[in-house]
């Protein structure tokens, strides 16, 4: 939760930027994009920064940092985008990815789907407009990461080739498809739009994008356009690499479910954010942005916050009775602060209410205060109410595991392999966050490739139906694998990990993955998320054991009956001579004996199979 | 040839028996005597070793058993052959015979000739039948001299003319015919060595004596042949070896039986067998401290063995054992001549005779 940290500010606010820099008060300077944030700097100086000096310093954040991470960096945020658009428009993807190596370090990528189509009022903005503002993160579960997207891509293009970004887009019925070529003002932050033509369209919806950039193969983006596809069946993917075509089918026509947003929980939230979101809240009421503004609390956890941050003030006590009180006092609001008091008599005077309705009333009171009024130590003490009071953890109906019908589907078709066995846990949280993890072995793979950095095991990463390909050491899915004796499942270990040809998936879903960097390859090792990556991992692993088990029954049997197939022609033979009764019959007898005496054989052999 | 019929109908019975049991879909089974130290006994009333009444199944549908079942069925084919043709064969050539390999695949029926050997054994226990009656010869060894005339196999064979090599033993001696035995009582040497350093000094002229050498552990034919002379002829047999367990045991099997062949301990153990040397005590009598060797860690071990063996409780024998446990050291017979070459022939054996000298 690095990035959430960095979301405070001590002082001033941000300033809507105008123009061409950014300027804003004096504090932590933040800037965002689009839904993301990025801390630049912290110090009492005015600071401006423009995108491309942001863009030039930070390449190594945005994952530019050498060509060929640029040239995966570039597809994945295009793949990304279009299969969220797809899934929002409830469309079942087809993207279509070409890439051609145009020069020694220049690569070309056109990524297509089949998506809704941008409108081409909205599109130049949607690529050529670094939206900064304060608009925080969503909580949903996505796969595209939050990051600067497909912009970051155009920005990179530009940079290293001063070429635009060409894209066509058509909406749906739409009968036109739009033809853009543009660049992005970086001075300006403003897309500036070099050549926009119409075309005459069909039946055709959906985006192209195509760049032209300094950048290197690498395997990693044939790594990464298959795995995507393994967690995502339902799309259909074709990938072109100087003309050689591979194509991957889906599994499924079924899309799933569109996974919802959430509101903050308390308990996922830092004194930050609170600050942020009271900046941001349209509520008027102290009351109303704590019901509104987060999840699972509703008017009486509001007052029990409010009370045990002891924010309110006390009443002057005299003869009054609350109704005058009230109503000199509150005037209009009067009404408000009794109906959220409750049980509070309005006749009775203020001298005779007990300790509990008094504070009550003061609660009531304070519950109707303006939240940009709170000052800084009472934002604080609420802040620490919140995380104190106990709040029930947030719905889990936000998120959208695959089903493991198709996933298995899916695994097939890349790993060919003696059993696999997949586990979908129940959704849990982490410091307010639901999220959810997926799990997945493939045991005895029939041929393997083994992974560049382990030579046996084949750990497969993934945050929210997307890959992690980097970082995989500093990462609680590497970790709770080798928390987890693997030996006691009878599959063998060399250190902590796995020695045997098998591949391990984890997929962990959430509506906020805490990475560990900017990078977005690695996710944070918070207890809660190892404990249910490793429950998850243990269970698939207690199927795959039942296989082994199974299959070593199954070979001893059949060692059994290899044995006995080779001495029963002696046996018999040998008897025959000493008795002068014929072999074949004797032959005959032992092999019935022989079928009565391992008949578990063909049972476990059926087992195995399927 | 009376036996010979009989052992025919033996195995033919025990591959019959089996035979049926499959038939009747029954898992074929040999029924063994278990040839372990704890399946045998001392009988004190026959002074010898015998064997309990264990025994162990040899299943053919069990994975741990069904080798030793093939190879059991094969023994005893084999071995019905050789009876049927009227022909012998030594354990080495029915190793040869028996040994091939299974089809399809690379296992061998035997893989050393110790595996079919043991077997043919199992055999003999199960049937109650002597190896040697099933035609099954052990390798010749041990060679006898002295005043003998027998008969084998329609030759005539006089012991006192074989020159140095002596009469080599055959591992069957039971149709041997003795036709004149001139002597007074049997040397049994363990090794050929000092044998022939008797020999050569006529020792067995000069003490009318036969001289007979094991070679080793004593075996069958000559285990046979040492008991057959002695409770034919009432000949006293003397035990003469090393002073160390191995030696120890060597007497033992010709005096009690060996546990591995407690079965047959009537047809080859000598109980009047008395043990002339080497003793502790001989090595200080006749001083030959300084041609003992240190006992090795084996040495130590074994003869902590034979000490509990119960046919080795008698006092005498304990005292031995503790001595040696003591000194830990132990000598060979040839340490005599450390005393002179004709030291063991003109000094230490004759004395020894004469004082009678033994341990029991």
């Amino acid at each position: 939760m690095r990035g959430a940290a960095a979301l405070g500010f001590a002082s001033g606010e941000l300033k809507k930027p105008g123009g061409r820099r950014f300027k804003s008060g004096p504090g932590d300077y933040l800037l965002f994009f689009q839904n993301n944030y990025m801390l630049l700097d912290i110090s009492e100086k005015i600071k401006e920064i423009s995108i491309s000096e942001f863009f030039e310093k930070n390449r190594h954040l945005l994952g530019y940092e050498n060509p060929s991470k640029a040239f995966y960096t570039v597809v994945k945020e295009l793949v990304d985008n279009s299969i969220d658009a797809c899934l929002e428009a409830r469309i079942l993807p087809e993207i279509y990815v070409k890439v051609k190596k145009v020069d020694e370090d220049r690569i070309r990528v056109r990524v297509e789907d089949n998506g809704p189509g941008i409108s081409p009022k909205k599109l130049p903005i949607a690529f050529g407009k670094f939206l900064v503002g304060s608009k925080f993160h969503k909580l949903k579960q996505s796969i595209g990461s939050q990051g600067i997207g497909a912009k970051g891509a155009i920005l990179y293009s530009q940079l290293t080739t001063n070429k635009p970004a060409k894209i066509w887009s058509a909406t749906i019925n739409s009968k036109e498809i739009h033809y853009f070529e543009l660049m992005i003002d970086v001075l300006k932050n403003e897309p500036l739009i070099l050549k926009h033509e119409v075309k005459e369209n069909k039946d055709w919806h959906g985006t192209i994008v195509e760049l032209e950039f300094e950048g290197r193969y690498t395997s990693k983006v044939d790594e990464y356009l298959e795995l995507i596809w393994l967690v995502n069946p339902y799309v259909k993917l074709i990938y072109e690499k100087d003309g050689e075509k591979k194509v991957y089918e889906r599994v499924t026509n079924n899309l799933p479910q569109l996974p919802k947003e959430i509101k903050p929980h308390p308990y996922g939230i830092e004194i930050g954010i609170l600050k942020r979101l009271i900046l941001q809240t349209k509520s008027k009421t102290l009351i109303e942005f704590l019901t509104n503004e987060f999840s699972r609390i509703g008017k009486d956890t509001a007052k029990k916050i409010i009370r045990l941050s002891k924010i309110y003030e006390e009443i002057e006590i005299s003869d009054k009775s609350v109704e005058e009180y009230l109503k000199e006092k509150f005037k209009e609001n009067f009404e408000k602060i009794i109906k959220i008091a409750e049980n509070v008599e309005l006749n009775k005077k203020l001298n005779e209410l007990s300790n509990e309705e008094k504070i009550s009333l003061e609660v009531a009171i304070a519950s109707i205060k303006n939240p940009k009024e709170l000052k800084n130590e009472e934002i604080e003490k609420l802040f620490k109410a919140m995380q104190k009071v106990k709040i029930r953890a947030p719905p889990t109906d936000c998120l959208s595991p695959i089903d493991e019908k198709y996933l298995i589907q899916a695994i097939k078709k890349i790993f060919k392999a003696e059993a696999y066995s997949v586990v979908t846990r129940k959704p849990s949280v982490y410091r307010g966050f639901p999220f959810q993890v997926q799990a997945a072995i493939v045991y005895g793979l029939k041929e393997f490739k083994g992974d560049e950095e382990i030579q046996n095991v084949k750990i497969l990463r993934f945050a929210n139906h997307t890959p992690l390909l980097y970082n995989l050491y500093d990462c609680a899915i590497t970790k709770a694998i080798m928390q987890i004796n693997w030996n006691s499942y009878g599959i063998s270990q060399s250190g902590n990990l796995p020695n045997e040809p098998i591949v391990i998936i984890v997929d962990f879903l959430s509506v906020w993955i805490p990475f560990k960097s900017e990078g977005k390859q690695a996710i944070a090792e918070y207890p809660e998320i190892i404990k249910e990556i490793k429950l998850a991992l243990q269970e698939a692993a207690r199927k795959i054991y039942r296989y082994i088990l199974k299959k070593r029954k199954y070979e001893l049997l059949k060692e059994k009956r290899n044995i006995f197939e080779r001495y029963i022609p002696e046996v018999a033979k040998e008897l025959s001579k000493v008795t002068n009764e014929k072999e074949e019959i004797l032959l005959k007898k032992l092999k019935e004996i022989a079928d009565k005496k391992v008949p578990e054989l063909f049972k476990i052999e059926k087992e195995i199979k399927s | 040839m009376k036996y010979l019929e009989e052992s025919i109908k033996k195995l033919g019975n025990e591959a019959k028996r089996i035979v049926e049991e499959i038939m009747q879909g029954k898992n074929p089974k040999f029924l063994i005597p278990v040839r372990t130290l704890s399946n045998v006994y001392f009988d004190k009333k026959t002074f010898s070793l015998r064997l309990g009444n264990k025994k162990a199944e040899r299943e053919f549908f069990n994975l741990k058993e069904a080798k030793k079942f093939l190879q059991t069925v094969l023994v005893l084919s084999f071995a019905y052959q050789l009876l049927k043709e009227n022909v012998h064969a030594s354990l080495r050539e029915a190793f040869y015979a028996m040994k091939r390999t299974l089809p399809n695949s690379n296992e061998n029926t035997f893989d050393e000739q110790d595996e079919s050997d043991s077997v043919i054994i199992d055999l003999e226990v199960t049937l109650d039948l002597l190896r040697e009656q099933m035609h099954l010869n052990a390798d010749t060894r041990g060679r006898v001299v002295g005043n003998v005339i027998i008969e084998d196999r329609g030759d005539v064979v006089d012991w006192s003319k074989l020159g140095s090599g002596g009469w080599a033993i055959p591992s069957n001696v039971e149709a041997i015919e003795f036709k004149k035995v001139d002597a007074e009582f049997i040397l049994v040497i363990e090794k050929n060595a000092a044998w022939e350093r008797l020999h050569e000094d006529k020792f067995w002229q000069k003490h009318n004596c036969i001289l007979l050498t094991t070679q080793g552990q004593a075996p069958r034919g000559a285990r046979r042949l040492i008991q057959r002379l002695n409770q034919e002829f009432n000949l006293p047999v003397y035990v003469f070896t090393d002073s160390d367990p191995y030696g120890w045991y060597i007497y033992s099997v010709i005096k009690y039986g060996s546990i591995n062949l407690a079965h047959i301990s009537d047809r080859l153990g000598t109980k009047d067998a008395k043990f002339i040397g080497l003793t502790m005590t001989d090595i200080d009598e006749y001083k030959l401290k300084n041609w003992t060797i240190k006992a090795k860690d084996v040495d130590i071990k074994r003869a902590m063995e034979l000490k509990e063996y119960e046919w080795f409780k008698k006092k005498e024998w304990q005292k031995e054992i503790d001595k040696f446990l003591e000194r830990k050291y132990k000598a060979e017979l040839e340490s005599l001549a450390g005393r002179g070459l004709k030291f063991v022939t003109e000094n230490y054996l004759p004395e020894k005779i004469k004082n009678e000298d033994f341990l029991d």
